[in-house]
């Protein structure tokens, strides 16, 4: 059954790449980076809107979702499933989100769509409780574990300054384009967790970043795979308790969403969001220090838009 | 041979409990909602008559139905319910195939062995002891083999088509890492599993007709069933096929009787009699005189058992000796049982180990134990912190456990029990060790009793407030340093209720209209 659907599946993405090819516009099936980079905004923030819809907006921004997927290509989209607790928690990005995103991807032609974190919590819980998996499925995107070694494999981190190497998900390794999509948040440990400090879920050893001054570490992996597009879901933000969260209470809804190419440009506007001084966040700080983006978001670019 | 519904009904129903028993403890992927599982092992005879001792409760009448069965038709709980019995008669099925002509010859019963053995289990039953239980009751040990050797197997299985289909691009198939316990916890069922394997390759139900102290009780009251099956003596041709057929070896030609407190209603005998002579009488009374002779055999098994008990008993001799390298070793006054098991005496009093929560454990924070509730109470688990830890919201080990060792609980009800304390050791601490940011702890803590408070400079330091802990172990499972942990959960040997945080209302209100602060 499974390999049967496996191989309808790759017939049917070879008739719609052979079409592609005779009929589509040459040029967006290889892309080149400088028609990758060719928005005119850096960062896109929105307001007032529920996750889709402010997605749909905030990707018109950039010229739609095809300037960072082509046809055929593969996406991996890393959103926070951390932990076993549903939506209105703000513990996990919103699987709406997370379910229009997979949408555009497909549209623009994706070969394939996958989805995955490496949860804290039991994953199997995670996955369900966060909605995300069904979101997953609704999209006809694929949702895949992030519970096992076995995905991991060992990479050096040219750039870090602590953190020289790590095991990280082969679907972050072998994917075409990376979607980045965290959720914003209080962290206990982090201080606030966005852009970067969600790319903590796509590595298996996480204790060592703690152990191994945890700021500086988050700042290193960031440098290692930067994300193609980063999408801060800051719909449900967790104000106080988090990661975790304790009850609806820890939760101000605030229907935000930024946007941006830029990592570090993401997590600067998200902490501003939140109400925090970015360049008090020592992961933010250390990401500019390193030039792995900006958090100067003065000289960025902007697209502002409330619903 | 128009007897031979009788034992075409009791393959089936062993098969159904052997299939259904063992399909429990093979869900992986923890599939099954453990509140299923109860109608499955209601019937299993010890861990339903503890239930019943302890909650007295209709749902735990299985043992009840299993005597007032054996009171009419004998140990057909022997024949059908218990899974270990099925094994056995697959392994001796196989073994008569193979040896064609020399089949079961009728054999006297160890009855000292026999009876010692459940004496002393009584016996030790009333003072609280349950070893004897944990090493003996057929469904545990079925368990134990289920759990320890059987799941890892099929986990392994999946683990190799997962990868294999993972090649194609293909995930809905998931690996799933394989949290087993410790080596002895899978030698002795591995042993067990050989050793009852064996017996009953050579003898049938040897096993259960000389050690296992169910098998005795049950064949106890057997003596005084109403429907016993007995040998016409007038229709019977004494040809003996009965008795080569019989797995008990308990039908005795020269009498023509059959020992009915070893037979186990299994209906070999019923199928193959040429004359239909084997029938199931009404017996108003008339207790079978008993032979009480002892043999070198006798001698033998006992030793053996004895051999187990010394090995058990120099095994608790070794302690695993941690690596030092850290200042400060954890020294934990307890290990935690898990949520609804009250107090590590009446979790420790009542669990048979047969496992099942281990296996139905999402995380597998549940592991067996060794020495961790002293050497008598072996294999019954408790909450490995190294492993895992206890999902909050997750209440399925008190679900499937079939002895009430775990009550059942409700999820809400779940999160205010508290198994263990949080204590913190501050030197063991990456804050204080390295100077730098760390919060693993608070961050996993679903309660917030772990809070990080302010250290030096822009520095947190976790603070740990006790009545709000449900010692769930996150924060033990998380802490980064090693070989020592900073914080750890001490167990409490009763369980305490905890205490729910006041929560704090957010005072912010959001202006979706107001323009964004850059």
């Amino acid at each position: 059954m499974r390999r049967r659907e496996f191989i309808s599946k790759t017939i049917k993405a070879g008739l719609v790449t052979g079409t592609a090819l005779s009929v589509g516009n040459y040029s967006e099936l290889f892309p080149s980076p400088s028609n990758l980079f060719s928005s005119d905004f850096d960062l896109a923030a929105i307001k007032g809107g529920e996750p889709d819809a402010m997605f749909d907006e905030a990707i018109k921004a950039f010229g739609g979702i095809s300037k960072f997927v082509k046809k055929g290509q593969t996406v991996v989209i890393k959103p926070n499933i951390g932990w076993d607790v549903e939506p209105e928690r703000g513990g996990n990005t919103n699987p709406l989100l997370i379910n229009r995103i997979i949408k555009h991807c497909l549209n623009a032609g994706a070969k394939d769509v996958y989805v995955f974190d490496h949860t804290c919590d039991n994953w199997n819980k995670c996955y369900s409780n966060s909605g995300i998996e069904r979101a997953v499925k609704d999209a006809k995107g694929k949702i895949v574990s992030g519970a096992s070694e076995s995905y991991y494999q060992e990479v050096t981190i040219k750039q870090g300054k602590k953190l020289k190497k790590a095991k990280v998900h082969e679907l972050i390794l072998e994917s075409d384009v990376f979607i980045n999509v965290p959720i914003l948040k209080h962290h206990s440990s982090a201080d606030v967790t966005i852009g970067m400090k969600n790319l903590m879920g796509n590595v298996w050893d996480r204790r060592f970043w703690h152990a191994n001054d945890l700021h500086q570490c988050i700042a290193d992996f960031a440098s290692f795979r930067k994300p193609d597009l980063t999408v801060v879901d800051a719909y449900y933000v967790m104000k106080k308790n988090g990661p975790r969260g304790v009850s609806k209470e820890d939760v101000l809804t605030m229907k935000s969403q930024i946007i941006s190419t830029d990592i570090v440009a993401a997590d600067a506007a998200a902490a501003k969001l939140f109400g925090v001084d970015p360049s008090k966040i020592d992961h933010i700080r250390i990401a500019n220090e390193m030039k792995l983006g900006s958090m100067n978001l003065d000289k960025l670019s902007i697209y502002r838009k409330i619903l | 041979m128009k007897h031979s519904i009788l034992r075409k009904i009791r393959i089936a129903v062993s098969i159904f409990f052997l299939l259904f028993t063992s399909i429990l403890f093979l869900d992986i992927a923890n599939f099954l909602p453990p509140d299923l599982f109860g109608y499955v092992t209601l019937f299993q005879f010890i861990p339903s008559a503890i239930k019943f001792a302890v909650l007295f409760i209709p749902s735990s009448i299985g043992f009840i139905i299993i005597l007032i069965l054996t009171l009419f038709f004998g140990r057909v709980y022997c024949s059908s319910i218990c899974p270990l019995g099925t094994v056995q008669d697959i392994a001796s099925h196989i073994a008569n195939k193979k040896k064609r002509k020399k089949k079961f010859l009728y054999s006297k019963e160890y009855f000292w062995l026999r009876y010692i053995i459940l004496v002393v289990t009584i016996l030790s039953l009333f003072s609280g002891q349950l070893l004897l239980i944990i090493l003996l009751d057929p469904y545990s040990n079925f368990g134990r083999i289920l759990a320890q050797l059987f799941n890892p197997f099929i986990n392994i299985l999946n683990n190799f088509f997962a990868f294999t289909l993972e090649k194609l691009n293909i995930y809905s198939l998931y690996p799933i890492e394989i949290k087993s316990g410790y080596f002895i916890a899978a030698l002795f069922p591995f042993l067990f599993l050989a050793f009852i394997l064996f017996l009953s390759y050579k003898r049938g139900r040897l096993y259960c007709n000389t050690v296992c102290p169910l098998g005795t009780l049950l064949g106890i009251i057997s003596k005084f069933t109403i429907f016993k099956l007995k040998i016409d003596k007038t229709t019977c041709e004494g040809c003996g096929v009965c008795s080569k057929v019989c797995k008990s070896e308990c039908i005795e030609l020269k009498s023509k009787k059959i020992d009915f407190s070893r037979c186990v209603a299994c209906y070999n005998c019923l199928d193959v009699c040429p004359s239909d002579a084997i029938n199931y009488q009404f017996i108003s009374s008339g207790i079978v005189k008993q032979s009480s002779d002892k043999s070198r055999r006798d001698f033998l098994s006992k030793t053996s058992l004895f051999i187990i008990g010394l090995t058990t008993n120099a095994l608790s001799q070794i302690k695993i000796i941690p690596q030092k390298e850290s200042k400060v070793a954890v020294k934990k006054n307890s290990v935690s049982s898990p949520p609804g098991s009250k107090s590590i005496d009446h979790f420790t009093s009542n669990c048979t180990a047969c496992q099942l929560c281990i296996t139905a454990c999402p995380t597998r924070v549940l592991q067996p134990s060794f020495t961790e509730y002293g050497i008598f109470n072996i294999f019954q688990p408790f909450m490995d912190y190294k492993t895992n830890y206890c999902n909050y919201d997750c209440t399925a080990c008190s679900q499937v456990c079939p002895t009430a060792a775990i009550l059942p609980l409700t999820a809400k009800y779940k999160k205010n029990i508290q198994i263990g304390k949080a204590k913190f050791i501050e030197d063991n601490c990456i804050v204080k060790t390295e100077n730098t940011a760390c919060g693993a702890c608070s961050e996993h803590c679903p309660t917030k009793a772990v809070l990080m408070v302010d250290y030096k400079g822009n520095l947190k330091i976790p603070e740990i407030t006790n009545k709000y802990c449900v010692g769930c172990g996150a924060c033990e499972f998380a802490c980064p340093t090693k070989p020592y942990k900073a914080i750890y959960v001490d167990g409490n040997l009763e369980h305490q209720t905890a205490e729910k945080k006041p929560v704090e209302k957010l005072d912010q209100k959001i202006d979706y209209k107001e323009e964004f602060p850059f």
